[in-house]
């Protein structure tokens, strides 16, 4: 009897997760990642010429594939530049559900931030996010498992929100019938980016506030480890522990942040006098340096010529 | 913002700041009013004129130049008319078209569309 090694086994394992794209306008190009769902391929579109995204399920599953079917539905309704459109949907030869969508080059967020960007430039990622789940909420689905992993930041700065597997179609305007396959007492989400009654197993019951929730775990996360108060102001209100006290919606919340980028008061915190001097010494300090640089050549003319 | 307008508005507020500083001229106090509003409208004019060349040149190095050489000129002109303390009236003066030069291609419209140069 011969034994196989650990890699042996390991690259068995893969070539059985692959996916049969015989009878199918794709080829295998390679591996983009893997969640809790199934694995992201890049194939080859030979019609097209060109590389898209695959993401099939790792094993034929009922539930699990009206979910992923759910989930392609999802994002072929939310066209935005935000959102990773979806290009077809089907079964592959080998039983197994599929959906094709744009393959997207770039980093997930998490790795995007390795590059250390500046403050600034981490909040207007954050806007580009929110606009994407905003414009979502306003066509009546809910992320629910919004964190950095499922943002990628494009090779050219586009941000885009992938990973719409939990997502929840909000009733009355939905196009999309709501999850069969998705029990609803279930505890779906990320810790630690998953608000409290999600966690607590209410996922029927969330509403946008759930995702302004998650937004505002990421926008903590973002804003390191000693944020200023006004953007630490802004995420203790978007991660409160009840949904009452968060912001109503997405759109105040990044409207806050846009706020705080553009140097003004934000809703979320009473500044005192000092600050608010400092603040807009900031916003101004071009105009405060003018001042500041003529009345310094003015005393120096002072002293020099005595009047 | 609008270049021209840029340098007007800066320049009629460094005027303003330029005549107010006459007050620490105790001889030159009882005629602050008048040092004020003439100040003022030097810096208005010169303004006006830096911003229309920031315009057209686009250049930070050329309008920091010509803001200074229209600041000093116009000064000159007011030292002129007192006939006396030239370096104190003329010194100030091109600090003045300085900084608002600066603030044009700074704020300025049309300046932000293009990169300024040099």
């Amino acid at each position: 009897m011969i034994r196989l090694g650990d890699g042996a086994v390991e690259r068995l394992r893969a070539v059985l997760r692959e996916p049969d794209l015989s009878k199918t306008r794709y080829r295998l190009v390679g591996v983009a990642g893997s969640g809790g769902m199934g694995t992201v391929y890049v194939v080859e579109d030979v019609d097209l010429c060109r590389r898209v995204a695959l993401k099939v399920l790792d094993v034929a599953d009922g539930a699990i594939e009206e979910r992923l079917r759910r989930e392609a539905q999802v994002l072929g309704r939310l066209e935005h530049p935000g959102i990773v459109p979806v290009h077809e949907v089907g079964t592959l030869p080998d039983g197994r559900a599929y959906y094709t969508m744009k393959w997207v080059q770039g980093d997930r967020l998490d790795r995007h931030l390795a590059g250390k960007p500046a403050l600034g430039e981490r909040l207007r990622l954050f806007l580009r996010i929110a606009e994407a789940v905003s414009f979502a909420h306003a066509r009546g689905v809910l992320h629910r498992d919004l964190k950095p992993e499922n943002v990628m930041v494009g090779a050219f700065g586009e941000v885009l929100v992938l990973d719409w597997g939990l997502a929840k179609v909000l009733g009355g305007r939905a196009a999309v019938a709501p999850a069969s396959g998705t029990d609803e007492s279930a505890v779906l989400g990320t810790p630690g980016f998953m608000a409290p009654e999600q966690a607590a197993g209410q996922s029927g019951s969330v509403d946008a506030r759930a995702d302004v929730y998650s937004l505002g775990a990421i926008l903590r996360w973002l804003g390191g480890a000693a944020p200023p108060a006004a953007l630490a102001a802004i995420c203790n209100k978007a991660l409160a522990e009840r949904p009452g006290d968060r912001y109503p919606e997405v759109a105040a919340l990044a409207a806050d942040v846009l706020r705080l980028i553009d140097g003004e008061a934000v809703s979320a915190h009473a500044e005192g006098p000092l600050e608010r001097l400092l603040r807009l010494m900031r916003r101004h300090r071009v105009a405060v340096g003018i001042v500041l640089a003529y009345l310094a050549g003015r005393a120096l003319i002072f002293f020099l010529t005595g009047r | 913002m609008n270049t021209i307008l840029v340098g007007v508005l800066v320049g009629a507020a460094l005027g303003i700041l330029d005549g107010l500083t006459a007050w620490f001229t105790p001889e030159a106090r009882a005629d602050l009013g008048g040092i004020v509003v003439g100040s003022t409208f030097k810096g208005l004019l010169a303004g006006a004129l830096i911003g229309l060349f920031a315009r057209k040149v686009r250049s930070l190095g050329w309008t920091l130049l010509f803001g200074t050489f229209v600041g000093a000129l116009f000064a000159f002109f007011i030292a002129q008319i007192q006939g006396k303390y030239y370096l104190q009236i003329i010194l100030p003066g091109s600090l003045v078209g300085l900084l608002t030069g600066y603030a044009t291609i700074r704020y300025g419209k049309s300046a932000a569309a293009v990169p300024a140069r040099g």
